[in-house]
């Protein structure tokens, strides 16, 4: 990894590869780009760009495998230890549920069991923010297919809720012994594979836009609004009993119920956040890019969270092997599998899990924010059209929903293609301009 | 008077991972004994191409251009 980055001043040649930082020679380039409606190989011209790229200590880790490691063994061991302080059972962090629980606390659905906002959430997403905006990296875009992404979040949750949890809980299930996990971690590579092929073909949902600062500030002003709804609690509205209700909604039983201390919860999702966004995190990542190009670097993340979630587990007495009996799970292996090809292939196609979606959105990235969106719009629906899974096993709507939004995004992904294939021909009309 | 050896420029500006990967393995596959230089405007995406060129036998120097986005220049 050392050779990773090199350092180059504005005066110096750089010592390995002898590239003078600064060229001073004519810019005639070609563009091979993806741009729309571009359709392969376009000649253009390319402006002299000056600057100098310094690469300190704290960025070099952070981009190794190492940061990656770090960061998958303190969602791990976090996540272990939020259990014990309180949290569901393998529930310490997962962000498909915790969206599904703010959604039923805005009210979105009213699920009494699963309505709680979620501090680590907010924490993950400031955590990003005040990273992203400590080493300048905070930058306000958005604008490539908005709506679709809002979409893909909508089926990611879908078929996420059919399995009960997001790719980190999935992980986490594992490690605490829920061999339902398996089949669920089997749908997920099966749906990233599905998205891989689609990439592959030359899928895109096109290219974002810089924009100005309220697009970027937007989604963590609204995460600040949350943590006030979280703390103050305030209820508007009157039942019929003249019980004062909403719009906040708090589970008095059930896994809503079931949390750790507010200011552990936060402190932990801004450790996480932080760490994730520094070292750019994602459970799909890990996957795709192990099936695109055999690259293991976000996979050692994994691998990390997996075996430190174990041994803390262990170490926690909270290791419980079997199928049966764990806590908000079921054993239907077919679903569990296809809840998460879903949702493995709409986070594939939107660019990443949800945890990372939230890291990207804390940093400024407005169609992220629209997945998120997505996610706790999609949850409501989950919950309000009896879409999603209960410990007793999936609703009796919820398989023909994974289908459907299977059909669905197939047919969006394909649509979605540019030519992203460089043909021989092309490449030839290039060099004729370039004669 | 150009003495240094053709480039392709590939702009991955603005586009989600991991598609700057995808067209820098794209490139490298029709690079052709050519310079490569890629375009990206986000830290993560610059990481992902380096990584790549990187493991692919490619000597990777980022620049940072003047209105803030990143220049990476491949050469075998």
């Amino acid at each position: 990894m050392t050779a990773l980055f090199l350092y180059t001043d504005r005066d110096a040649a750089h010592p390995r590869t002898g590239i003078p930082p600064r060229r001073e020679r004519a810019t005639e380039a070609v563009t091979y780009s993806l741009g729309a409606g571009s359709g392969g190989w376009q000649p253009a011209h390319v402006n002299q760009m000056e600057g100098v790229f310094f690469m300190s200590a704290h960025n070099r880790f952070f981009a190794s495998r190492w940061a990656m490691i770090l960061t998958g063994g303190a969602i791990g061991a976090l996540a272990a230890l939020l259990v014990k302080w309180g949290n569901p059972g393998n529930m310490g962090l997962c962000m498909a549920c915790f969206i599904r629980d703010i959604s039923g606390a805005l009210g979105l659905h009213r699920a009494a069991s699963v309505q709680y906002i979620r501090p680590e959430v907010i924490g993950l997403v400031l955590g990003a923010s005040a990273a992203a905006i400590g080493f300048k990296e905070f930058r306000a875009r958005g604008g490539s297919a908005p709506l679709l992404r809002f979409l893909f979040g909508n089926l990611a949750i879908i078929g996420a809720l059919v399995f009960l949890g997001c790719p980190w809980r999935a992980y986490l299930r594992l490690s605490g012994g829920d061999w339902n996990a398996i089949p669920g971690i089997l749908g997920l590579a099966a749906g990233v594979f599905l998205g891989v092929l689609l990439l592959k073909a030359g899928f895109s949902l096109g290219r974002n836009q810089r924009g100005p600062a309220p697009i970027g500030f937007a989604f963590p002003a609204l995460v600040i609004l949350l943590l006030f709804l979280l703390v103050f609690a305030p209820m508007f509205g009157r039942d019929a009993d003249g019980r004062l209700v909403g719009p906040i909604f708090f589970s008095e039983n059930g896994p809503g119920a079931q949390h750790a201390p507010l200011l552990i919860s936060l402190f932990i999702g801004l450790v996480i956040g932080f760490l994730a966004q520094r070292s750019r995190f994602c459970t799909i990542a890990g996957l795709r890019d192990l099936m695109l190009m055999g690259d293991t670097h976000f996979a050692s993340g994994i691998v990390s969270l997996v075996g430190v979630a174990f041994l803390a587990n262990l170490a926690l007495g909270q290791f419980k092997p079997g199928f049966a009996d764990q806590p908000i799970a079921h054993t239907d292996a077919l679903w569990n599998f296809g809840g998460m090809v879903l949702a493995g292939l709409a986070f594939t196609l939107a660019g990443g899990c949800p945890g990372r979606q939230l890291i990207l959105a804390g940093e400024g990235d407005g169609d992220a924010a629209m997945f998120v969106f997505g996610l706790l719009t999609g949850a409501a629906i989950s919950h309000n059209f009896n879409l999603a899974s209960t410990p007793a096993g999936p609703s009796p709507y919820g398989p023909a929903a994974v289908v459907g939004g299977l059909l669905v995004i197939l047919v969006v992904g394909l649509a979605m293609r540019e030519r992203l294939v460089v043909s021989t021909e092309s490449m030839q009309v290039t060099q004729e301009v370039k004669a | 008077m150009n003495q240094t050896p053709e480039s392709l420029l590939v702009d991955a500006r603005g586009l989600s991972c991991p598609q700057p990967a995808i067209l820098t393995r794209q490139a490298i596959s029709q690079a052709a004994g050519r310079v490569l230089e890629i375009l990206v405007d986000a830290i993560a995406q610059r990481d992902n191409v380096i990584r790549v060129a990187v493991k692919e036998g490619w000597s990777a120097v980022p620049e940072e251009t003047a209105d803030g986005r990143i220049r990476i220049r491949l050469t075998k």
